[in-house]
């Protein structure tokens, strides 16, 4: 048990290290285009983070995830146009954001989540996409596929502001779900995961807690699509498109699933590759299609390192610390024989 | 007169197209335990399947404790008292020991901490690889934490699937040596393949056979009748 702690504690300082690291940088350099860069990876890291809960703790396979970033996102964005941009519409935003994103996830989750999970996969995907439709069609509303631009609060136009506030949330959340899926809640949840038909005869019912971890998922999500506004203060039909759910995917995958730090490396990975490879267009046209190139890194990160960055990282911790365990026992027992 | 605790009537299961339970019928005195005999296939295991809810019966009648479960969910059924240890033991790889405890006590008092603590004492396997993931033991602590799980709650009945399956003798034993402390306690329905262990732990049998239950009695009685031995369980 003190060895648990320990090692706790010692990853939890690991984090917050980086965490302080990561809240001193916009005071160290002067880039604009690369504090925005590191402000798009935090954004997404709580993104990739909620998907994760859903793939790798609970193993439900969402293709329509990007509703909720798109729910945050248009929310925040529709009050900041329908009334001015202060602090306290912020909160307005903010709340009808989680709100509608807890319905929508709690509609959707009690709909299907009692079926296989691609049905849940297959309505996501629909109703993501029935977002964007309609959200190109309320044109009056959401100003179609072209958007519109909004004002933000005073506080948010100062970009360190912006950064140092898309830190915060994103360490508040990732400390908060790892409570959460260190929780015996959490538990259950993995055990979800790993199989269905045994929770259910252990005594729980495996619905309620899909439909709790859908509703945290969603939740968080429109949180993340709250920042994405307020860092690009634009919107458009976009933050609904399949692609943004398929980031999540990768950056889930290629971190590393149920880790909840892996996802903000692939996070990073794919915002950076995304960045550098795309600035490279003038050395060759191969780097304008990026993504071709990133789906060659992505077959090999799948075929190598199945379990993702961070998912071989502690396997690798893991077995070094079994083995000097095991060693330790040897030892031991070597005394007691001597 | 020992009460009734479970009584199967004429409970047919169909698994997709298949029609694997035909009639089965059976009850299990409240304190003892039951054993189910039968040859690979024959359907002990949907039995307990359909018992627990995970298999729902298409026709016929499940009762516990005098009430009908047949349109029970698992985790009701779970939550009224059975508890279920099935064949493949269905531990959670990634959950360590613990947690596998953990997840499958229902509630944290007196009797679930007096149970936690019998089983560790019993297996100390269990307690040594405390925070050692599921998936990383070997068969028999598997089968050790399955048992655990099953029996750390205060459940009324458990249901017990081939637990001597593949595993070396000397942890045989110390499954049967649980089955007959838990039998002072509980009511057990056993699916066993092992005749030697299941005639040591019975009290009464059931012969199951393509679906149908189709002999019962006492298993002193049983060891006796060598003709229905070979009949149905291939045992000369």
């Amino acid at each position: 048990m003190q060895q648990l702690r320990l090692n706790f504690e010692k990853s939890t300082w690991i984090y917050l290290v980086i965490a302080s690291l990561l809240f001193i940088l916009p005071f160290m350099m002067s880039g604009r285009s690369i504090m925005f860069l590191v402000m798009q990876i935090f954004i997404f890291g709580i993104f990739a983070m909620s998907y994760d809960l859903l793939l790798g703790y609970t193993g439900i396979v969402s293709f329509g995830h990007a509703m909720f970033f798109g729910i945050g996102a248009y929310s925040i964005a529709i009050v900041f146009d329908l009334n001015e941009p202060t602090m306290f519409y912020l909160i307005v935003g903010v709340l009808i954001a989680v709100l509608l994103a807890a319905i929508v996830s709690f509609v959707v989750g009690i709909l299907t989540l009692r079926l296989k999970s691609h049905f849940y996969a297959m309505l996501t995907l629909a109703l993501a996409g029935l977002f964007l439709v309609a959200a190109e069609k309320w044109r009056s509303v959401t100003g179609g596929a072209d958007g519109f631009t909004i004002s933000v609060p005073e506080f948010f136009k100062d970009r360190t502001n912006l950064y140092l506030v898309c830190l915060i949330v994103m360490v508040l959340f990732f400390f908060g779900l790892r409570r959460f899926t260190n929780s015996p809640l959490g538990r259950v949840l993995m055990a979800i995961r790993e199989n269905e038909g045994r929770t259910e005869s252990l005594g729980y019912k495996v619905l309620h807690y899909k439909v709790i971890v859908s509703v945290v998922s969603g939740v968080v999500a429109s949180i993340a699509g709250v920042l994405y506004m307020l860092s690009l203060r634009f919107v458009d039909t976009s933050v609904f498109a399949t692609e943004v759910t398929l980031d999540a995917l990768l950056m889930t995958i290629i971190g590393g699933v149920g880790t909840l730090v892996g996802p903000i490396i692939g996070a990073a990975l794919i915002e950076f590759a995304h960045h550098w490879l795309s600035d490279l267009s003038d050395v060759h046209w191969i780097f304008e299609r990026w993504i071709i190139l990133f789906g060659a890194v992505y077959i090999l990160a799948v075929i190598f390192f199945p379990k993702g960055i961070a998912g071989t990282i502690q396997e690798l911790y893991r077995k070094k610390r079994k083995k000097r365990q095991d060693n330790k026992e040897i030892k031991s027992e070597d005394k007691m024989a001597g | 007169m020992m009460s009734t605790l479970l009584e199967l009537n004429n409970v047919q299961t169909h698994i997709n197209q298949f029609h694997i339970l035909h009639d089965i019928s059976f009850e299990v005195p409240k304190g003892e335990v039951t054993v189910l005999l039968g040859r690979n296939g024959a359907g002990k295991t949907t039995t307990l399947r359909s018992i627990m809810g995970l298999n729902p019966p298409t026709e016929g009648t499940v009762s516990y404790k005098g009430q009908v479960i047949n349109k029970w969910k698992p985790h009701m059924i779970a939550r009224n008292g059975i508890g279920y240890v099935p064949e493949d033991q269905g531990i959670f790889g990634d959950l360590t020991v613990g947690e596998n405890i953990r997840v499958a006590m229902q509630k944290e008092d007196e009797t679930t901490t007096e149970h936690l603590e019998w089983v560790l004492e019993l297996f100390p396997d269990l307690k040594k690889f405390w925070k050692k993931p599921g998936g990383q033991l070997s068969g028999g602590q598997k089968q050790m934490l399955a048992i655990a799980r099953a029996y750390v709650n205060d459940n009324e009945l458990l249901l017990i699937d081939e637990p001597s399956k593949g595993l070396a003798p000397i942890i045989v034993e110390k499954v049967m040596e649980s089955i007959l402390y838990m039998k002072e306690k509980t009511t057990i329905v056993l699916v066993e393949q092992n005749f030697m262990m299941a005639s040591k732990i019975g009290d009464s049998f059931h012969i199951i056979d393509d679906g149908k239950t189709v002999h019962n009695g006492m298993m002193s009685d049983l060891k006796q009748d060598k003709n229905l031995m070979k009949k149905y369980l291939g045992i000369a």
